[in-house]
């Protein structure tokens, strides 16, 4: 097996016309997740985007052997992991021990509704790691509307969730209704937890949602630039991704966990180097 | 209704009981708390002192009895109110700077986007001004000690300008010399701003010069005063029922004897008191 075996461009321009869907999904889906990012980060829910991402994967599985929509099945798994999550913990201890028990028992299902599936199986292994390159226009237009419904939540609640997220106890004391915009919080998590199964697979939707966020905050604090650069590393490894997966003809989600994680070592090393000259911004 | 001749008291209870169920914590607590007075809450663990906050906060309704802040009942997100809670090891996740904690006191409990102002600057800039925490408004929160982060929590509680300041144990696991420059930053900055601050601690004597007066929970009961009135053998045995004795020591006072009466809370004549937590 020679390198050219997984990094080619054979027929590139011949076959970027045929996935400019797949392509814009992958930059909507790399904002969405970038966007999303800080917050999943802010409030430790890591974890909780995993086990969200296999109910998500089990709903999808059961969509698909019973003939239903796809998109439905994982939009119906990963909201009712999200409520079942927003309602039973909130804080990190206990929901960790719910995460673990929710799942594997999604993974299960999901994987029984794939052996009890007859159709054709790359569709079986798209949900579990990944599939982009034949995403229809019905699925780019799904994955807009959803990216809108959690842009406006995001845009409205953001404010008082970053207080709650980062300052619970003085956040409870300004009377912000921590509890119910944990469960709202949730919801949103869910419906791009939801989208980017399609897009990478259960098993890899952290390279998107975990991976450039963490990166980002390696090199800022700043909230704004802490946002900007974790969308920048979203797309830029949703999109890259597609793109260079394109030549071998080989799943997606291999380039794009590399190049997320590449951007993830970049960004540690960069950080480290500006600890040691002293990030305490301190004027004299 | 007060009368013009009488400022309204920052904060006021009258006759205030909190219970849980048929457990009363504390009972007939009355006290009006003049602007810029200075009080400290005392109490054995789970005597209530955190309670009387969040009574405060509107988080806790009262059993019966009244509690306003500056003249109207208590409320939830009240703005008169500023709190400044423990200091702990903020999380490394947290991507935050000292400058940002401000800004959260000012509007982070509004809704829509954060959209950065010169107004809302400004208003930071002010508050990190007044605790003298301009020079590290910029570093990453978690590279800063545990009284530099104090200092920003206390700009947070000013930043609104409230005319309450609650603070919760804000000097537990502060050193000595942190703890003498958040106090002496409280005591001054009510002074200068005529803000109410109300103090839960469990120990009295980082904080003994700056307070004028104590609310000493025990027993169920209440007990307020000055601290030459309430930090005595007499009066303490009263309100614990049961010997306390009280040492005065250099400007520093011991208590001998409560630790072990709210170890085992069982008074015959009182049933109603709290278990140490």
């Amino acid at each position: 097996m020679s390198f050219d075996t997984v990094i080619n461009f054979h027929n590139f321009a011949e076959l970027l016309p045929l996935v400019t869907g797949s392509l814009t999904a992958g930059l909507i889906l790399g904002i969405l997740a970038g966007v999303i990012g800080p917050m999943i980060h802010a409030r430790d829910l890591a974890f909780a985007v995993h086990g969200t991402s296999e109910i998500s994967f089990a709903g999808a599985a059961a969509a698909l052997l019973l003939g239903w929509n796809v998109a439905g099945g994982a939009i119906g798994g990963s909201l009712l992991a999200a409520i079942v999550l927003g309602l039973l913990g909130v804080r990190a201890r206990d929901r960790n021990a719910t995460i673990a028990i929710l799942l594997p028992f999604g993974l299960g299902l999901g994987v029984l509704f794939l052996a009890l599936y007859k159709g054709r199986s790359a569709n079986k292994f798209g949900l579990l790691t990944g599939q982009i390159v034949a995403v229809e226009q019905a699925q780019v237009v799904t994955l807009s509307v959803v990216a809108v419904i959690v842009a406006t939540a995001l845009a409205v609640m953001w404010r008082p969730l970053w207080f709650a997220s980062v300052d619970p106890e003085v956040a409870i004391a300004r009377g912000v209704p921590v509890r119910q915009l944990s469960i709202a919080f949730m919801v949103v998590l869910g419906l791009v937890t939801a989208m980017a199964v399609q897009l990478v697979g259960a098993l890899l939707v952290l390279s998107l949602l975990i991976t450039p966020t963490a990166a980002a905050a390696r090199v800022s604090v700043r909230p704004l630039a802490l946002s900007a650069l974790s969308v920048l590393f979203a797309v830029v490894s949703a999109v890259g991704g597609i793109l260079l997966s394109l030549g071998p003809g080989l799943p997606v989600s291999p380039y794009v966990t590399t190049i997320s994680f590449t951007i993830y070592l970049v960004c540690v090393a960069l950080g480290r180097l500006r600890a040691r000259r002293g990030w305490n911004v301190r004027r004299a | 209704m007060t009368t013009s001749a009488t400022r309204t008291p920052a904060i006021c209870l009258e006759d205030a009981c909190v219970a849980f169920g048929q457990r009363r914590l504390w009972d007939h607590l009355d006290i009006d708390i003049e602007p810029g007075e200075f009080v400290a809450v005392l109490g054995p663990n789970g005597a209530g002192k955190t309670t009387l906050l969040r009574v405060l906060l509107g988080q806790v309704d009262l059993a019966h009895g009244q509690a306003r802040i500056g003249g109207v009942p208590v409320s939830r997100g009240s703005r008169l109110i500023g709190y400044v809670p423990q200091q702990k090891s903020l999380d490394h996740r947290a991507t935050l700077r000292g400058r940002d904690l401000v800004a959260l006191g000012l509007d982070g409990d509004r809704w829509g986007p954060p959209w950065p102002s010169r107004e809302q600057r400004r208003q930071v800039d002010a508050a990190l001004e007044q605790v003298g925490a301009t020079a590290y408004a910029d570093a990453p929160l978690s590279m800063l000690s545990g009284g530099e982060q104090q200092r920003l929590r206390i700009a947070q509680a000013l930043v609104r300008r409230p005319t309450v300041l609650l603070c919760d144990e804000p000097l537990l696991s502060l050193d000595l010399h942190q703890q003498r420059t958040v106090t002496e930053l409280i005591d001054r900055t009510r002074r200068e701003l005529d803000i109410a601050v109300v103090f839960v601690t469990h120990e009295i004597n980082p904080i003994l010069s700056a307070v004028d007066r104590v609310i000493h929970f025990a027993a169920g009961k209440a007990l307020v005063g000055t601290p030459d009135e309430v930090m005595t053998t007499e009066s303490l045995t009263e309100l614990y029922g049961s010997p306390v004795e009280v040492i005065r020591h250099q400007n520093r006072i011991i208590v001998v004897g409560a630790d072990e009466v709210t170890g085992h809370a069982h008074h015959p004549h009182d049933h109603d008191d709290e278990d140490a937590a």
